[in-house]
């Protein structure tokens, strides 16, 4: 394994997590309907960036693996939304959505620098394929880190002063 | 010429035709009570329409202290003397035995009457104590699109620098937050580009998700005498409902609801294409232009008819009327606004005018339009989400400036995250950090989505619920203090409608009981709170609606809404100005971005921006470094599938509108008898396709089911497009048994029981247009027909025998127009 199929590796497993976050964290806020509903948008873009990095991966000998066809079974996506129903008038979760957002803005960050990481080798490898991967992925990644950090900076304030 | 045109059965009245380039000739409508004649009237006092955003210039006509009948004003450049059927009838509505005359506070579990030093005490105590316990976060305000500016503004000023909280908006975040995000989008600041006199000089009219027929019926009529005029536009129109405009239509797009980036795209795609754009004005007025090249290179025709199930050659066909004229005019409403992606389609709109060069030219401009009357006033004085006189929340200096204005330290004003938005708001009160909601002049019960919820939000015992209206609302039922307030006509201020018109609403009669002005109520509240400036003076210095706009004027200068121009003289007797209006431009200004783009400076934006599709802040390092030069930005957005897509057990989308015969959740048109009688109850549209298929007919009782709630309605089958459901959102329960929601004997009747908690992240405005939703039978009609008028975009189909709409008598109308050109000069 060289350090290019390494990194794919690491992108295509960070993906896949994040996908998988962002859909367990858009199960378990389903009272807080914009995290909720652009969770589950962002997790498309993880989706298609693990199918991507599967594809390119094969002309590189990898066998990625595509993203699960069912992101999350249906028994714990309700299991998990009857609990966000049943403590939705509490403010006690509104910590626990805080640190889901900052786990999901880290591993963002993570799957940010892996590009950044594909992005150099591959100018070095004069690789244009995997330039144009990275080039097309990873301004998708940059936005969901925003996006993190734009609902911690919006909703903060009121979470952490009401308690 | 006199004519009497019942105006129910004709709610566009007679034609006026004139000419491209023309001045649209006057037509004055007046509606008196009968047994009044017009030399009976004692009084004939100014003012302008609050059942829409047209801002329709009129005269409220008195006679012994109590109104008898209003006529439009022939001087107005809005209106130039029509009336549209809500304005002729609806100020019935304030002479309703059951207005609020007392203000009411709960005991025992019960509304009680009581006098205002008890249930003020109550609203300040209670205040106090938040404050103390729990800081200014825990106190919200919701307020309306129905107010006046001065109202708005000292509202906005006791909540942010007083109270010192985040949270106050407007349910004008449900019908014109998308318009003001699209403007700062494009143009760096909120601000209406266009005019209503474009529609004079287009020569395309396309008009987006707007059914300007019911929505605006006075600059429809305009629309109709130009189509009857030499020179006539041609009008594009995206809709899935069979509304006059798409009747009226060269070419008329029913998308599937949801896919309006889709659409556009395409639109974009064809106009690219083919070179129909303006190199230019794209380069020297424009940043973007290659990401929106790239980004919709692909969006062919045929690519977007198969996500929009509409013909590719209708969207090509679109592209050239819109692509191929010298002057286009857009208009946007709800359609876009309440659907899936709504910035992000509102901001192609924007797009498609900066890459043909068409802004700031007689005919050739955008109109991103509101709902609400006095929608506009929300955003312009701080009150809608937004920071006063269009100021950036992120921008220190601009707070500085605020808080200079207030005397106030710029630390008092909350700017550490944006004001909060009314979605959010409830939010906060679910999960309890609001404790205390004062809600003024809207009635979220009925108008807000997944009414169940927002039932249960506002029935907690630990939230103190404060409501000001002129009517026992379906919210006012479940608040603990309830603070009755005058109508429209029995106070003064001012109000801006969508084509920056400022127009003066003079006092005509006296408020019923112990009814009090909104501005009054606020002014106590604020003198009890004993707010203070920086100085130990008091924090609101003014005492009645003309020392208000004063102080508003000071706060507007040197904004894009500057108002300095103005005052209550200039604007009484004469038409209403179009803001910005200043020593400089004393007459007003009918269009912005006449000479380059007015305030997308960085140091000048009222917003550095968001991602499309995240709602994400760019900041003002990307904004800086994006555009220097604060040209207008073209942005583009990919298309995103539907958040709820149809499933089996959900097999239509469920979407909700207006009709042209109701307001908002009907507190006045449900109370005045012309209206009301045109459309009684609630319905459901069907098409005819859907309806066959599952052997329904005209008339069957429905209900309409989501995972969220249901609601029972009679059936119409139009030419709605396939797929989809239609239910206008007016209707709730005050005029039930059941009294502010459902119960065992009274079903479902708000379109809102059925609708998504779901909201666009960039502008925080509810999708009501998108729903899935699923219908069975409930009993046969048995020939009677639905409640729906015939008139509207609720026609039958060709071949129903559904009665015909109609007012009678009490619906006539008079109608002078001129007959010679001489004689309308006279008349003006």
């Amino acid at each position: 394994m060289n350090g290019i199929t390494l990194t794919l590796r690491l992108l295509h497993h960070g993906e896949q997590h994040l996908a998988g976050e962002l859909l367990a964290v858009a199960d378990r806020h389903r009272t807080e309907h914009e995290v909720h509903h652009v969770a589950k948008d962002l997790a498309g873009w993880s989706r298609e960036h693990v199918e991507r990095l599967a594809g390119t991966g094969r002309s590189y000998g990898l066998e990625l693996g595509a993203p699960p066809s069912k992101p999350s079974p249906a028994l714990l996506t309700m299991v998990r939304e009857r609990a966000a129903q049943a403590v939705g008038h509490r403010p006690e979760p509104g910590l626990l959505l805080l640190r889901d957002l900052r786990e999901l803005h880290l591993d963002a960050t993570g799957n940010s620098l892996h590009w950044e990481m594909l992005a150099q080798a591959a100018q070095a490898a004069r690789d244009t394929r995997l330039l144009e991967l990275a080039s097309s992925c990873h301004p998708r990644t940059l936005r969901q880190m925003r996006w993190t950090n734009t609902m911690i900076k919006n909703i903060s304030p009121q979470l952490l002063t009401s308690l | 010429m006199d004519a009497r045109v019942d105006r129910i059965a004709r709610p566009w009245g007679g034609r006026t035709p004139y000419a491209r380039h023309g001045q649209w000739p006057t037509r004055v409508d007046t509606h008196l009570v009968d047994g009044v004649t017009a030399d009976e009237v004692e009084r004939w006092v100014q003012t302008a329409s609050v059942l829409h955003s047209g801002g329709d210039a009129m005269d409220i006509a008195v006679r012994d202290g109590r109104m008898v009948g209003v006529r439009g004003r022939a001087i107005d450049r809005v209106n130039r003397g029509r009336l549209g059927p809500k304005d002729l009838f609806a100020w019935q509505a304030g002479a309703s035995p059951d207005r609020l005359t007392r203000p009411l506070i709960r005991e025992g579990g019960r509304l009680v009457e009581t006098d205002w030093e008890t249930a003020m005490n109550r609203v300040v105590s209670r205040s106090r104590e938040l404050l103390g316990e729990r800081g200014p976060g825990s106190i919200g305000f919701y307020t309306s699109g129905q107010l006046f500016l001065e109202e708005y503004y000292t509202l906005a000023v006791l909540a942010r620098a007083g109270i010192g909280t985040n949270h106050l908006d407007g349910n004008t975040r449900l019908c014109t937050s998308t318009a003001a995000e699209a403007l700062k989008e494009s143009f760096g600041c909120d601000g209406q580009p266009g005019s209503f006199d474009d529609i004079d000089h287009a020569d395309v009219i396309a008009l987006f998700g707007h059914n300007l027929a019911e929505t605006q019926p006075v600059q429809w009529m305009r629309v109709l005498d130009r189509l009857e005029g030499a020179d006539p536009p041609r009008l594009v129109c995206v809709d899935p409902r069979p509304t006059q405009v798409a009747r009226r239509a060269t070419v008329h797009l029913a998308p599937r609801i949801g896919t309006n980036v889709a659409l556009l795209n395409a639109l974009l795609h064809e106009t690219i294409r083919h070179e129909r754009i303006d190199h230019a004005y794209i380069e020297a007025h424009t940043v973007g232009f290659e990401e929106l090249a790239a980004r919709v290179a692909n969006c062919t025709a045929e690519w977007a008819a198969a996500i929009c199930d509409v013909p590719a050659r209708l969207i090509v066909q679109a592209a050239e009327v819109i692509g191929t004229t010298g002057r286009l005019l857009s208009t946007v409403l709800q359609g876009i606004y309440q659907s899936h992606q709504s910035t992000a389609a509102a901001v192609q709109i924007n797009n498609l005018h900066l890459i043909r060069g068409m802004l700031g030219r007689p005919g050739a401009g955008v109109l991103q339009m509101n709902g609400q009357p006095t929608a506009q006033n929300t955003r312009e004085c701080g009150a809608n989400g937004d920071l006063p006189g269009f100021r950036n929340w992120e921008n220190d200096d601009h707070v500085a400036e605020l808080a200079k204005v207030w005397n106030v330290e710029p630390t008092t004003i909350p700017h550490y995250a944006p004001p909060t938005h009314a979605m959010q708001m409830f939010r906060y009160a679910e999960q309890g950090s609001i404790r205390m909601l004062w809600i003024s002049g809207t009635n979220p019960a009925v108008s807000l989505p997944e009414l169940t919820r927002i039932r249960s939000i506002l029935s907690q015992d630990r939230l103190f619920t404060v409501v000001q209206d002129l009517f026992p609302t379906e919210t006012a039922q479940l608040a603990d203090v309830v603070l009755p307030a005058a109508a429209w006509g029995e106070k003064t201020g001012t109000f801006t409608n969508a084509d920056r018109t400022v127009h003066l609403s003079d006092k005509a009669v006296e408020p019923p009981g112990e009814a009090r002005p909104d501005l009054d109520i606020f002014l106590d509240y604020a003198a009890r709170m004993d707010f203070r400036d920086k100085d130990g003076g008091p924090l609101l210095p003014w005492h009645d609606p003309e020392s208000a706009f004063e102080a508003w004027k000071r706060c507007s200068a040197g904004r894009p809404c500057d108002y300095t121009g103005l005052t209550y003289g200039r604007l009484r007797g004469g038409s209403g100005i179009q803001w910005p209006c200043t020593e400089e431009a004393p007459d007003g200004t009918p269009r912005l971005h006449t000479d380059g783009i007015g305030w997308a400076h960085p140091d000048e934006c009222e917003s550095y921006g968001k991602d499309l599709l995240t709602g994400a802040s760019a900041g003002v390092v990307e904004y800086r470094s994006l555009n220097p030069d604060g040209k207008a930005m073209i942005k583009a957005a990919e298309f995103l599938p539907l958040h709820e897509a149809p499933s089996q057990e959900h097999p239509f989308q469920l979407t909700t509108g207006r009709t042209a015969y109701h307001f908002h959740t009907r507190t006045k048109t449900g109370r005045t008898p012309q209206l009301n009688a045109a459309a009684p109850d609630v319905w459901v549209e069907i098409s005819e396709a859907d309806a066959a298929a599952r052997d329904l007919e005209e008339g069957d009782l429905v209900e309409v089911t989501s995972p969220r709630g249901a609601l029972r309605g009679r059936l119409r089958v139009t030419d709605l497009r396939r797929g989809a459901l239609f239910v206008p959102f007016h209707y709730g329960y005050w005029d039930t048994p059941a009294g502010s929601g459902p119960d065992g004997r009274t079903p479902g009747r708000a379109a809102n029981e059925a609708t998504v908690t779901d909201w666009d992240p960039v502008s925080k405005q509810p999708l009501f247009k998108t729903a899935a939703a699923g219908l069975t039978l409930v009993e046969k009609g048995g020939g009677q027909p639905s409640p729906a008028p015939t008139t509207t975009a609720s026609e039958p189909r060709p071949g129903s025998r559904v009665p015909a709409t109609e007012g009678g008598p009490s619906a006539r109308v008079l109608q002078t127009t001129a007959t010679d050109r001489a004689s309308q000069e006279g008349a003006r």
